[in-house]
């Protein structure tokens, strides 16, 4: 690996090996326990859709009925496929309604009635993954079909709230330079404990995320990507508390990236920790068998705390979101670390400061395709200001091999970008790119100068930060306010009520097609994948 | 004095020269349609009252749309003796000066006890001024150190926040409603106050602070619905805090003296 910064190799290393440390009774929790959205995912992943008439998806239905009857910790799929076969239901959606009603008597089965319950979930499951692992395929193959966009790529958000808008906008985005199109959710959408079902037309700044929507929007993007000879991208929002299931929807219907921060709901939301970090590990599971990139959202603690004095936070959760996502199968390539140029230029040396930030993260995650974000914090509506910031924004990010620039906005938080904006941040990142793009190997820090000091400084500081936390525990960190600064105690928080400890015999049917290196078995897409995160 | 009457200023006292930028639905591919184009851009900077403009940039963005850039001189007269200015009651401050009038004024954390009454499920609303996350770029009440937030989320029944907001020792009350069917947010609103006035006499102590807020409130009718203040549509979690300060925690002298070269353009 080219190093820039010479980075004590052993420091890195201890980083990761605390990181470990802090992760790892995380990690038991979540092997010990279950939620309500991770067995409302397996229904999903069974093929279970549709609402009742109130719009509540079955799902929710059906998993509620089980655990007022048997309670879930055995899970819902051997109450659920029992039920289904002793009581002659057509299908899952025929037995959520009758169990919504209260018509169903469930039982935990034993002997060979489990034996059956679980080789029909089995099956069932299996079509489901059959339908990802060809979903996988199909990237591919639409990509070496059209082509693979240079990095960085170049990332654009559509918010209308109504998909039918969305689309439009979104292919018009494809057309002017977009890579990568993000679907911004309806404000407030990861804090329902459901996901609304269908297309949907009014949303709160943004579009609802549903398997409807995903589906239309990536089958426009298709179009548009034979239209433009490239592959472009979809990305939407898993963080919050239907996580496993956003997960599950976007691995049945193709999308190729997805917000997915191990900590992004607890800080943000005040979603109770430990449903996040069990919520979090399933969902990075089906991503990690998808093919799915995820995207982190540490930019998010730097738009709460000091760029500066909160540098080395952003590294400790990159490294703590990379440990919890190799755990959960995902491979280097998948990670799409988040950092953002926030230091407020008013700072002496602010633009060598977000130098040695950004290659300091580029130089610890080689492999990694890089979410790079820009600036919001100190985005005034001096507009002429801000677009001369969003170019140095730019720089900084092909100096320092970014892979996913999110394209910034002159108009930052004065109103959804006018077409002239989002033309002008267009010619921005062109400039900058045409004109410097290849800056990057000439960028060779002065050694023992000012970037490499300040990299080796948050280095040190993040292995401060991540002795503490593994010492003291992780959800005692999140408690003491380490991150964002917001304290967020490990019982506090909403979805407390939706976790549950697994009961000896707990069954999911999904994990046989998850656990053990299974996640991120399918050959072929793995070894593509690898080459994508090793471009950049 | 004749500084009462103005005109903008380019690089001369008077010239009345100023720049816009607009894009208008026109194509800006073949040379009739340039000059079409920036005909019909002299024509709306005619309009808008530029006399002479000078169309300086334009271009085509995609097959349908074209940006211009227009320099021109207005003829317009700004007469300052008529400017009016909408004064808020409160002034607004910046999470730093919220945080040091609560500690100046309140000498302690001030309490803030936030819901969705009735059957409204829609936390959008109290979700985005109390989540740190926020909205139009500013935090919400959780990030300021100085306020405690207890946000108990949708469906709260009345007495339940009575009971609540009394166990946390709030001094302010939020609530949200968005559900307007046969007017059920002013019904809601009035019960609510009603309540947290009748605990308050049985008490024999003050209420909290009562707020409501919700896209279809009229922020006028605070007294009649028994609340100290409504919050409309787009408001966002700074003047909410600002309020809550200047509501709250007694002004010492030399804070609110800041406040205005502090605040540049943030909230504009």
């Amino acid at each position: 690996m080219r190093t820039r910064l010479n980075l004590d190799a052993a420091v890195v290393r201890q980083a990761r090996e605390l990181a470990a440390k802090a992760g790892q009774p995380i990690v038991e929790m979540a092997k010990t326990h279950t939620t309500v959205s991770v067995e409302r995912a397996v229904l999903r992943l069974a093929g279970l859709r549709g609402a009742d008439p109130d719009g509540m998806p079955w799902v929710n239905r059906l998993v509620d009925a089980v655990r007022e009857t048997t309670g879930l910790e055995h899970g819902v799929a051997l109450p659920a496929w029992d039920a289904l076969a002793t009581g002659g239901y057509d299908n899952l959606a025929a037995l959520a309604e009758a169990a919504s009603l209260g018509k169903v008597a469930f039982r935990v089965p034993v002997g060979a009635d489990a034996d059956a319950a679980r080789a029909a979930a089995h099956v069932a499951l299996a079509n489901g993954f059959a339908k990802i692992d060809a979903n996988r395929a199909r990237r591919q193959h639409l990509i070496q079909e059209t082509a693979e966009p240079p990095k960085p790529w170049i990332y654009l958000i559509v918010a209308t709230g109504d998909i039918y808008e969305d689309i439009p906008q979104a292919q018009a985005a494809a057309r002017e330079g977009a890579d990568v199109i993000a679907v911004i959710r309806s404000t407030g959408q990861s804090l329902l404990d459901y996901v609304p079902e269908g297309a949907t037309r009014e949303g709160f700044a943004g579009t609802y995320a549903t398997q409807e929507n995903f589906r239309l929007m990536r089958a426009a993007l298709d179009e548009t990507s034979r239209e433009l000879g490239r592959y472009v991208r979809l990305t939407n929002y898993a963080s919050g508390l239907c996580m496993p299931e956003i997960a599950s929807l976007a691995g049945l219907e193709r999308l190729d990236m997805m917000l997915n921060d191990c900590m992004y709901g607890i800080i943000f939301r005040d979603i109770n920790p430990r449903r996040t970090f069990i919520d979090q590990r399933f969902s990075r599971q089906i991503h990690a068998r998808a093919g799915i990139i995820i995207n982190t959202g540490e930019d998010n603690y730097l738009t709460t705390a000091d760029a500066v004095d909160a540098a080395h936070t952003v590294v400790v959760s990159q490294l703590m979101n990379e440990y919890f996502a190799k755990e959960a199968g995902l491979a280097d390539g998948q990670l799409g670390l988040g950092h953002a140029f926030e230091i407020d230029p008013a700072v002496p040396d602010s633009f060598l400061l977000e130098l040695a930030h950004a290659q300091l993260v580029r130089e610890l995650f080689p492999d990694a395709p890089l979410k790079y974000m820009p600036p919001t914090k100190h985005m005034t509506g001096n507009v002429f200001a801000g677009y001369l910031l969003d170019a140095f924004f730019n720089l900084c990010g092909v100096m320092t091999d970014q892979s996913i620039l999110l394209i910034g906005m002159m108009t930052e938080g004065i109103h959804t970008p006018f077409l002239s904006d989002r033309d002008l941040a267009l010619e921005n990142v062109r400039y900058v790119r045409d004109a410097a793009g290849r800056l990057g190997e000439s960028f060779v820090p002065a050694p023992g100068g000012f970037v490499e000091q300040r990299a080796t400084q948050v280095l040190a500081e993040s292995v401060s930060l991540l002795r503490r936390i593994a010492d003291e525990g992780l959800l005692t960190a999140i408690a003491d306010g380490t991150f964002g600064i917001t304290r967020r105690p490990a019982d506090g928080g909403r979805g407390l009520d939706g976790v549950i400890g697994r009961a000896d015999g707990y069954f999911n049917p999904a994990s046989e097609f998850l656990e053990n290196g299974n996640g991120a078995a399918p050959p072929e897409p793995a070894r593509a994948l690898n080459e994508i995160g090793a471009s950049s | 004095m004749s500084g009462n009457v103005i005109r903008p200023y380019g690089d001369t006292t008077g010239d009345g020269r100023i720049q816009v930028s607009f894009t208008l639905p026109v194509p800006f591919g073949t040379a009739a349609e340039k000059s079409r184009a920036e005909g019909a851009a002299m024509q709306l900077a005619a309009k808008m009252g530029l006399d002479p403009a000078m169309v300086v940039h334009a271009k085509g963005m995609g097959p349908d749309y074209t940006f211009f850039v227009v320099y021109g001189r207005v003829s317009h007269l700004v007469d300052l003796s008529q400017v009016t200015v909408t004064e808020r009651e409160f002034p607004l401050l910046s999470p730093a000066e919220v945080n040091l009038r609560i500690r100046s004024g309140l000498g302690r954390e001030l309490v803030v006890v936030g819901a969705c009454i009735g059957t409204d499920a829609h936390t959008v609303g109290i979700d985005a001024i109390l989540n740190v996350k926020g909205h139009s770029g500013e935090k919400g009440l959780e990030y300021y150190r100085e306020i405690r937030v207890v946000n108990l989320g949708s469906q709260v029944a009345v007495p339940d926040l009575v009971a609540r907001a009394n166990a946390e020792g709030a001094d302010a009350v939020l609530v949200s409603q968005v559900v307007t069917q046969r007017d059920a947010h002013i019904s809601n609103a009035k019960q609510m106050s009603a309540a947290f006035d009748a605990a308050a006499s049985a008490a024999g102590a003050d209420r909290p602070l009562l707020v409501v807020g919700g896209p279809r409130f009229d922020p006028s009718i605070a007294a009649q619905l028994g609340v100290d203040k409504i919050f409309g549509k787009g408001t966002t979690p700074g003047e909410v805090a600002s309020y809550l300060a200047f509501a709250l925690a007694p002004a010492v002298a030399d804070v609110s003296a800041e406040t205005s070269a502090h605040r540049v353009g943030a909230d504009a």
